[in-house]
């Protein structure tokens, strides 16, 4: 049998923008990119735009301030200090490339080799990575140069092989973050070869990383550079900003200024460097800042709540962003009563709003998201913001889809469940102590003592559920938020977990509300169910009532999306093409 | 009986202990079923019973340390790199996350005609072959040049369909397929599921956790516990009368969507674990 599919192909159309586009849009970025820019073109057409000879020594002409003929004045040996500087842009430039080819073309390479085979190449290179980053990198220079002699290039070269390592440890990093992401895999069963895997699937991972990195070690090795020069280790012929310093320094009480030419170069650059790689780390990792709003909720008087009741909610509607034109609305216009001693279950798809209904009552909405009209009434009463999150923990508890996440990795679970009491209760140690023992036995874990002593990784997502619950009743709350509580657990776990649930809610009449997709859950516990889509409510009932006569057809597409299939499927018979039993 | 498509015999696997000397982690303990062309065999079995691990080895994604498996008579439970690329052809993969499952820089086209381009069909035959599998899954044909993160879970796991179907192959390994998705979406990709095996005769192997899902797709069905297989026979016997106390108590656990089926349903579960608590007690007295 096969139903038809919907057609539901509702496809954005947003085209992802490029890495560059994206870092010209932050004003920082393009700044510096333009400085970046700048200097690579002065690098290329240097020698046909210096304004003044750079070589020539003029002996008329030393040390002269700048003025209309130099206007940077000229340096001990009368020549143009702005010529100079723009031709040493070049040599500059250049020296940073080589490093950063070198140690790229290396690193990167032993990085996806090492990253993707693991095994011995890891150890290897690993082992060759830490030896290099542990050579002092300028001591090795200077040795190199009393065997190679001055050579500016070659330094270059074998500054670049020993910053190898961060490109190394960047790459290998990221691709075995990714080497066991399912996407590689599927690769591997379609059959690619390792060199096609490693080219499309992996590359394209370690692209914005080494850019990044990139830029820093640029920055580095033109500082590098810059120094061997200004000691005069660099190649005498060749000008370069290093050999300007060195020039200025002899000269430093005649003519101050002539050292602030090539600092004032090198440090622009080395920013720049620095600016445009913190712009693309901050558009890579882009985190919207989350702001949280203020609710905007309605004047209490509106609502009228009817006595008795747990929780009341009116009119909610949740919403996210703060322009009032382009926000998205998420809620709308819901409201329910739950009853004490009463389970209501929230039942829908994802994005349906039934999990932004569960936090705004608990007052935990997500940065951005806000109350935008409507009301949260506890035990009759219409209340405030800062109420629920005073209440959240006391009268109002809640148990999270992840049990997990939701417990902190290094903390026992004993300090944790003895926390809250020990600042909520004001309860001393020893009665908070006593008190979780109680609580973790009440929840049915069989060695209370032992488990305290636990670390949330030691125990099982059972376990864990388990340990959370005791800490949602420990409060004794009246009201219970459960999201999505057994989603995360196996099948038999789940039915011990709603056992607990159920008896717990009888001995303390608590009102409840279930935040499920799974309608075996309503059925096993809930008493009302209201069922959700697209941010409202489409249908209330008690559980019968909407299980053997839903109203809306969307609860009726619901309950017929169930699986409960009264006969198998048949296998095709092997006899039917010839008619003679195989 | 003819010769079954898959054969699994005695199969153990067994990740390397982290570190120097520490124990190897034996995941499955020998384990065997067989799978016959055009046939599904559900898998069923709770997180760390081995499911998952089974079927990544039938695709040489996990270390087999002991058995064999054999794929129409051929042994390939240790094929080389050659043998197994050719082996990409016959045997394919669904996996279970439809968000990790792409890579997210590539288009769909790109994903999809990646495994034809790989087996050197050209670029014009593996587009026709793609527009047909995208039709197939009854997606629209202007999907290809759209990113992975434009479309929903379940529309993702439609695309992972495609891409295991272009090959043709004869067993697609389903991991899991649909427990990432909403109700209605998993209901339309099962049905798609069992569309595709009426029309092409391939065969499934289905791991799932939920009896429900594998009642519903399957011709046999395996239980597997901690590594074994504790029943396997066929899927109405497993899943409506087992044997097993662990399927019992599998099949008692899962909530049947009805209050007041529930109710009785819950009413037996408390009964049988009784029952089964008691007999423990009494065979280890």
């Amino acid at each position: 049998m096969t139903a038809p599919l919907a057609p539901t192909p509702r496809v954005a159309t947003r085209r992802r923008a490029s890495l560059l586009r994206s870092v010209l849009r932050q004003p920082l970025g393009a700044v510096a990119l333009a400085v970046i820019a700048l200097f690579v073109i002065v690098a290329i057409i240097g020698p046909w735009i210096v304004p003044g000879d750079a070589y020539t020594a003029h002996l008329d002409a030393i040390l002269l301030p700048p003025g209309p003929d130099h206007i940077l004045g000229t340096d001990p040996s009368g020549r143009d200090v702005l010529s100079r500087l723009i031709i040493a842009t070049r040599s500059s430039m250049l020296g940073a490339a080589i490093a950063l080819v070198v140690a790229a073309a290396i690193g990167i390479s032993t990085g996806l080799i090492a990253g993707y085979y693991r095994g011995w190449f890891e150890s290897v290179f690993s082992y060759g990575a830490s030896l290099f980053l542990a050579l002092p990198s300028m001591v090795v220079l200077l040795a190199a140069r009393s065997v190679i002699g001055p050579n500016l290039w070659w330094a270059m070269v074998i500054f670049g092989v020993i910053v190898s390592p961060a490109f190394y440890r960047l790459t290998f990093a990221t691709v075995a973050g990714v080497r066991h992401e399912l996407y590689v895999d599927a690769a591997r069963t379609s059959g690619l070869s390792d060199v096609r895997i490693v080219g499309r699937h992996i590359l394209s991972v370690v692209r914005a990383p080494v850019i990044i990195q990139a830029a820093g070690i640029a920055g580095v090795a033109i500082g590098i550079q810059a120094g061997l020069e200004f000691l005069g280790m660099g190649d005498a012929k060749l000008i370069t900003w290093g050999g300007m310093l060195n020039d200025g320094f002899q000269a430093i009480y005649r003519q101050p200024w002539l050292l602030a030419w090539p600092t004032l170069a090198l440090v622009l650059i080395s920013v720049a460097l620095t600016l445009v790689a913190n712009t693309l780390r901050d558009v890579l990792e882009r985190s919207s800042s989350a702001r949280r709003s203020r609710s905007s909720e309605q004047a209490p008087a509106v609502y009228t709540i009817p006595a008795g009741t747990a929780l009341s909610v009116r009119d909610l509607e949740v919403a996210y962003g703060d322009d009032k034109a382009k926000q998205a609305v998420v809620v709308r216009n819901v409201s329910f009563d739950v009853a004490p001693g009463e389970v209501l279950g929230l039942v829908g798809e994802s994005g349906s709003g039934k999990t932004q209904t569960a936090f705004a009552i608990l007052d935990v909405l997500p940065g951005g998201g806000r109350i935008t009209a409507g009301c949260v009434a506890l035990a009759g009463k219409v209340t405030t913001q800062a109420e629920r999150a005073h209440e959240r923990g006391r009268s109002v508890a809640y148990i999270p889809q992840e049990p997990m996440s939701n417990l902190d990795p290094s903390y026992t679970i004993g300090a944790q469940l003895t926390k809250p009491m020990r600042k909520c209760a004001k309860m001393t140690k020893t009665e908070a102590n006593a008190n979780a023992l109680r609580l973790l036995n009440r929840v049915g874990i069989a060695n209370p003592e032992r488990v305290m002593g636990l670390y949330p990784h030691q125990v099982s997502g059972g376990m864990a559920q388990r340990v959370l619950i005791a800490g949602a009743i420990a409060t004794e709350p009246d009201v219970l938020i459960a999201d999505e509580p057994t989603t995360a657990l196996d099948v038999t776990v789940q039915a011990e977990v709603l056992d607990l649930l159920r008896d717990l809610q009888a001995e303390f009449g608590m009102a409840m509300v279930i935040v499920t997709h799974n309608f075996g859950v309503v059925a096993d516990i809930c008493d009302r169910v209201a069922v959700m889509q697209d941010g409202s409510i489409v249908e209330t009932g008690d559980v019968e009532s909407v299980f053997d006569h839903p109203q809306h057809p969307y609860t009726r597409e619901l309950l017929g999306a169930i699986l409960d299939d009264a006969s198998v499927r048949e296998l095709p018979s092997p006899t039917t093409t010839n008619g003679v039993l195989s | 009986m003819t010769e079954p498509l898959l054969a699994v015999e005695d199969l153990r696997v067994a990740y390397p202990g982290r570190g120097f000397r520490s124990p190897d982690t034996e995941i499955l303990h020998g384990v065997s079923l067989d799978i016959t062309a055009g046939e599904t065999v559900g898998l069923v079995g709770e997180s760390g019973s081995g499911k998952t691990t089974l079927g990544r080895a039938l695709l040489g994604l996990a270390p087999v340390t002991g058995g064999r498996i054999k794929f129409k008579g051929e042994d390939i439970t240790h094929a080389d790199k050659a043998a197994r690329r050719r082996l990409t052809r016959d045997i394919q993969v669904v996996f279970q996350d439809p968000y990790t499952s792409m890579n997210p820089n590539l288009t769909i086209e790109q994903t999809l005609t990646e495994p034809l381009r790989a087996n050197g069909t050209s670029k014009r035959d593996a587009l026709d072959k793609v527009a047909a599998m995208l039709d197939a899954v009854h997606l629209p044909t202007d999907s290809l040049g759209r990113y992975p993160n434009e479309f929903s879970g379940g529309q993702r796991q439609r695309i992972a369909v495609a891409r295991a179907l272009t090959l043709d192959p004869s067993l697609i390994v389903c991991d899991e397929p649909v427990s990432a998705l909403d109700l209605s979406n998993q209901r339309r990709v099962l049905d798609l599921f069992i569309e595709i095996q009426e029309r092409t005769g391939v065969a499934y192997l289905f791991v799932s956790h939920d009896l429900a899902v594998i009642r519903h797709l399957s011709h046999r069905v395996a239980v597997l516990y901690q590594g074994d297989i504790v029943e396997w026979g066929g899927c109405d016997q497993v899943t409506a009368c087992p044997e097993h106390p662990y399927t019992q108590r599998l099949l008692m656990a899962a909530p049947v969507p009805h209050p007041i089926k529930q109710a009785r349903h819950r009413a037996d579960r408390q009964r049988v674990l009784a029952a089964q608590r008691e007999a423990e007690l009494q065979s280890g007295a």
